[in-house]
Order: C-alpha cells, then sequence, then structure tokens
C-alpha cells in the first residue's frame, strides 16, 4: 500500500486535494472558504496534468543539438499538458477574479458573507 | 463564426450591434446548414496547423443544425427583451450586452471546436458569462448567481480532469482521433473513469437530475432578460456536448459497453422527468414552475442520449431544439407579463386571457407544446422518443415518456385554467403573490410596486408593446411549424448527422 502511494505519489497527492477542495465548496459556510476550495479543486487538476506529462530522465522539450537526430521524443518531457495547463489558469484566474468580485459585491449588499444569514436575508 | 461579434458591442448603440450580430450569426448558421447538407462537413484549422496538432473547427449536420437553433432563439429573445434589459441594465446597457455576446460566442464555440480541451475553454467563457448575467439580478440573484459559479466551476473541473484522462491514455485532444485511438485499444480502467468525469461535468452543467440545484434558483432570480435568454439555450448546448461525446469522441457503443455511462443517463434522465414535472406542479411562482418543467424536459433529452441508438440520438436533439423554442416562449411570455402587470406569481395570470390576449395565445401555444399535443413541436420529440424505446425493448422509457405528458399537462392546465376560465377574482392572488425573486430595480423604478393590488393589475393590464409580441409571436408560431415540419428536419437533417 505504502510502495503504491509512492510510485505514484503526485496522483495520491491530486486526488487528495479533490477531495480537500470538494469538502470546502459543499461543507463550509462561508463564500470565501467555498471559494478557496475551488481553488484548491482547481489546482489538484493543473497538478494532475503537470505531473502526467512528466517523465523520469527526460529533458526540457527543447530540440538540443540541430540536425543531430536527437529528436527521439522520449528523451523529452511532453509540453503540451503544461501548455493546456497555462490554459486553464488563466481560466481558472479569471473564474476566481469574477467571484471575488461578486463577494465584494455581495458583501457590500449584505454586509455579511456567511451562506446561511444570506439566505435568510434574501427569505425576508 | 459568432467570435468576431463580441468585439464590437462596446459601445452605445449596444443593443442594435447585439440584435445585429446575432442576427448575422443566425444566417451564417444557416448558410452553414445548407452547406453542410449540400457538400458535407465544413473543416477549418485554426492557425492553419491541421490537427493533430492544431485546433480544428468542424460544422457537420448536427453542429449546424444547434448552432442554428442556438442563434435564431437567441436573436429571438434579445429582440424580446429590449425593455426589459433597458430597464434592468440601465446605462451599463453596453457591458450587459458585451456579456450577452461572450455568453453566444462561448456557446458557438462549444458547438463548432472538434477539440476536446478547446471545448472546455468555450464552456467556461459561456459559464463566466451566464455567472455574472445571472448575478445581476438583485438580491436574490447575487447569492443565486454565486451559487452557480461555484457548482459550474465544479461541472468545469470535473470535465478537464476527465480530458486529462482520456489524453493520457490516448495522447490526442482531437475529438476524431481519440476514437480511432480508442476503438484500436483494449479497453482500460483510466478511460473508463475519463468517461465518468466527463459526464459528471457536462451532467452538472446541463443540470441533469441530482446536479440540477444551481439551475430553479438562478432562473428564478436572474433578470427577466437574461432567464429568457439562458432557459432556452444555455443547458441545451451541454446537452450537445454530451451527444457529441457519444458520436465523436467514444466509439460506437461503447459508453454503452465499457462504461456505464449510457445506463446511468437513462436512470438519471427517467428520475429527471418524474421529479422535474411533480416539482413544477407544486410551484407557485411561474418562472420557477418553468425551471423546474426545464429539468424534466432535460431529463427527456438525456433519456434520448442515454439510449445510445441513433434514434434516440434523433430524439434527443429534435428536442433539443423543440425545447429551445418551447421555453423561449414561455419565458418570454413570462417576462411580458411582468412587464405588463409586474407580477410572476401562477395567481398574478388569473383573468389575463382577456387582458393580455396575444402574449397568452403565445404562453398556451408553447404550454400545450410542451404536453406535447399532436400538431405541436413537442408531440414529435416525445413521439420519437417513444419510439427509440420501444427499439431499444425498453418499456420503462416509454411509459415514463407517456406519463410525463399527464405531469406536464397537470401543472399546464393548472395555469390555463387561471388564465382563461376564472374571472379575475379580488382576494384570490393574495396569498401566493408574494415572491422572493422580485428583480431588484437598479434605478428603483420596480415594477413590483402594486403586488399587493391583484385587481387593480388586471384591471390596469394590457397587452405588451408589439416588439415584445412580435418575437413572442414567432417562436410562438415556430412551435406549430417545427411541429409539421419535424419528418423534414428528422430525415434530411438530424439522421444523416447521427449516423
Amino acid at each position: 500500500m505504502i510502495e503504491e502511494i509512492a510510485a505514484r505519489f503526485p496522483y495520491w497527492m491530486c486526488a487528495a486535494l479533490i477531495a480537500v477542495g470538494l469538502f470546502g465548496m459543499i461543507q463550509k459556510r462561508s463564500l470565501v472558504k467555498k471559494l478557496i476550495g475551488m481553488n484548491i479543486l482547481q489546482s489538484a487538476i493543473i497538478l494532475f496534468f503537470v505531473a502526467g506529462g512528466l517523465r523520469e530522465g527526460a529533458t526540457l522539450p527543447i530540440l538540443l543539438e540541430q540536425g543531430a537526430g536527437n529528436a527521439d521524443a522520449a528523451d523529452y518531457v511532453n509540453p503540451l499538458p503544461h501548455v493546456l495547463m497555462l490554459t486553464a489558469i488563466v481560466v481558472n484566474v479569471a473564474i476566481t477574479g469574477v467571484a471575488l468580485a461578486f463577494l465584494v459585491r455581495i458583501h457590500r449588499e449584505f454586509g455579511s458573507l456567511d451562506e446561511e444569514s444570506l439566505i435568510e436575508q434574501v427569505r425576508q | 463564426m459568432v467570435i468576431p461579434v463580441v468585439t464590437r458591442t462596446r459601445s452605445g448603440v449596444a443593443f442594435s450591434l447585439a440584435l445585429g450580430g446575432s442576427a448575422l450569426s443566425t444566417a451564417a448558421s444557416a448558410w452553414a446548414l445548407a452547406e453542410v447538407l449540400a457538400n458535407g462537413s465544413i473543416r477549418y484549422d485554426l492557425g492553419g496547423w491541421a490537427p493533430p496538432v492544431g485546433i480544428q473547427y468542424v460544422v457537420d449536420e448536427v453542429s449546424a443544425f444547434v448552432a442554428l437553433v442556438v442563434t435564431s432563439v437567441a436573436t429571438l429573445v434579445i429582440a424580446g427583451t429590449r425593455r426589459w434589459a433597458e430597464r434592468e441594465a440601465g446605462a451599463r446597457a453596453g457591458p450587459f450586452y458585451a456579456l450577452v455576446m461572450l455568453l453566444l460566442a462561448g456557446l458557438g464555440g462549444m458547438v463548432v471546436t472538434a477539440d476536446l480541451f478547446n471545448l472546455f475553454v468555450f464552456l467556461e467563457i459561456s459559464s463566466l458569462a451566464a455567472y455574472t448575467l445571472v448575478f445581476l439580478g438583485g438580491r436574490a440573484g447575487m447569492l443565486a448567481g454565486f451559487r452557480y459559479l461555484v457548482l459550474g466551476s465544479i461541472g468545469g473541473a470535473f470535465y478537464l480532469l476527465g480530458v486529462g484522462f482520456l489524453y493520457f491514455s490516448t495522447g490526442t485532444l482531437n475529438m476524431e482521433e481519440t476514437a480511432t485511438i480508442l476503438a484500436a485499444s483494449p479497453s482500460s480502467r483510466s478511460v473508463q473513469a475519463g468517461a465518468v468525469f466527463i459526464f459528471v461535468g457536462l451532467g452538472l452543467k446541463m443540470a441533469l437530475v441530482p446536479l440540477h440545484l444551481w439551475l430553479p434558483d438562478a432562473y428564478t432570480h436572474a433578470p427577466s432578460s437574461v432567464n429568457s435568454l439562458l432557459a432556452p439555450i444555455m443547458t441545451k448546448v451541454g446537452a450537445y456536448a454530451m451527444v457529441r461525446m457519444f458520436l465523436s469522441v467514444f466509439p460506437d457503443g461503447y459508453l454503452k459497453d465499457e462504461a456505464l455511462v449510457a445506463d446511468g443517463l437513462l436512470v438519471l434522465g427517467l428520475v429527471g422527468i418524474v421529479f422535474g414535472s411533480v416539482a413544477a406542479i407544486r410551484q407557485s411562482d411561474i418562472r420557477r414552475m418553468l425551471a423546474y418543467s426545464s429539468i424534466g424536459q432535460l431529463g427527456l433529452i438525456a433519456v434520448g442520449i442515454g439510449l445510445a441508438t441513433p434514434l434516440g440520438l434523433v430524439a434527443a436533439l429534435l428536442h433539443v431544439m423543440n425545447h429551445a423554442v418551447m421555453k423561449g416562449t414561455l419565458f418570454l411570455a413570462a417576462a411580458s407579463v411582468r412587464l405588463s402587470t409586474g407580477l410572476s406569481s401562477v395567481n398574478g395570470l388569473t383573468g389575463l386571457g382577456r387582458a393580455m390576449p396575444l402574449t397568452m395565445a403565445c404562453f398556451t401555444l408553447g404550454a400545450l407544446s410542451m404536453v406535447g399535443i399532436p400538431p405541436m413541436a413537442g408531440f414529435f420529440s416525445k413521439w420519437w422518443a417513444a419510439q427509440a424505446g420501444v427499439e431499444s425493448g425498453q418499456w420503462v422509457v416509454v411509459a415514463v415518456v407517456l406519463g410525463s405528458s399527464l405531469l406536464t399537462a397537470v401543472y399546464v392546465f393548472i395555469v390555463l385554467e387561471r388564465v382563461y376560465l376564472r374571472p379575475a377574482l379580488p382576494a384570490e392572488g393574495h396569498e401566493a403573490s408574494e415572491e422572493t425573486g422580485v428583480p431588484v430595480d437598479e434605478t428603483g423604478d420596480a415594477p413590483d410596486a402594486s403586488d399587493e393590488g391583484v385587481p387593480a393589475h388586471v384591471r390596469g393590464a394590457s397587452e405588451s408593446p408589439v416588439d415584445v409580441v412580435l418575437p413572442l409571436a414567432v417562436l410562438a408560431l415556430a412551435t406549430v411549424v417545427l411541429g409539421v415540419a419535424n419528418s423534414f428536419i428528422v430525415t434530411h437533417v438530424l439522421e444523416p448527422g447521427v449516423r
């Protein structure tokens, strides 16, 4: 069991982070904490992609010796997941930004970020 | 196709630009559909990089069809809700319409892309615009918008995780390549896990039943100009993405035999039909009733997809169109009533059959279509769904689809009875006219001030102006026309598309 976890440490790590993130989003009453949970969840997925692109003993995905025939793909880290994650990070930043703007507006309107008290106030 | 429109909407004449832009993209989608039917799929390599290196856009029969439905309904809704947008967005009409266009651009991109990761990006673009639009709906809308954001990003994250599993198993993000590689390779746990994650993610976006929690609040509390736009098209494109997974990404029968996704969809869809319809009966707010009925109708779409036969997919796609048109009609009619009377409770509709004959006639057409009265569009998608159920021997599906018509009839006739048969009784509407989701009007002149005096609203109510009624009438007539034309649509557009 322990060897299994050690061998695939990044994957176990991100499974744990996903669980933590989901827990935060569902369980916490404060909207800010829900947002933090969301960020943890998104980071976990970024970690998953980045770890998946990694290859033991490989190098940067830059063609080292021009024309030397060293173009064996197995020698390089897979760059595509990393590039995808750049885009995903941008998307996540956009979502977080919008969410924070929402929170500022909600706080101004209700004077609170506690979910229960917000629901209470909306009902009235 | 829709994308260049976004940048142009920041000026003062935002409404005309938004309307013109969406009309233009409707025309472009119509042209694309004609082109696809005549000459086969259109392919466009983004930046000149051919797949698998680059991102490819593919317009085939199915995507052109969905694009046309989305853009044309959106155009009519934008035209019909101008007065609401003026009232709700006021001086900020520019940013408001920019968001609407961003939403359409995201949805359009989702429809045409042939790249799994690109789909994620467009999914988040359209969702982000939708969260913000819902957020504009006053105090209750803020809370609904934030909830929608939290749940929606869980959906997006799950979809991305599923794409990650698929990518690491196949090494490609192009949909067709994925299908080729998956067909050749033995089944693996990680592909199955990926499929499940993708469908949970998309299920959240399309409000499949246990994942529907964001929808009723979002539709009820969003501004009227927004919920008439979101309700018809937003979840439909999520459903389209699911159909796309069945058609292009996973090989034939893969999702049925290997991943249990199809059966899961079928069961959840059936539960959704029953749950949505029963919940709709109990609602006293017309928008909330329509929102729950959306959940039921999306269940029907999920059932069609879950059958995983060509006939089932035809039924699902046909219902995507029919439901977009019907819900567009109903939400627009509800917005028209609110424009005139300021009320949105079911009781508030009492006696309006005489005061607002045109709006109510359109509402009736849309409602009857949803029940599934024969010449109307709604009947035919149910017919095809039932037929697909018979074909694959799933009698439960047939029973539930037919039963859902009865349940729909219950809540529809509750409304229609009030509209036409009851005189406007003074005391009648009082208890139920309290609504939580009054769109807090930014400018302060909320129309809901007359909430207390129910008889007054009926006396004072008159038909909405022509620019509201005209798009409404077009949509309502479309439910009839599309019903009559359904066999043409199925044999010429959908059947070649799903093969």
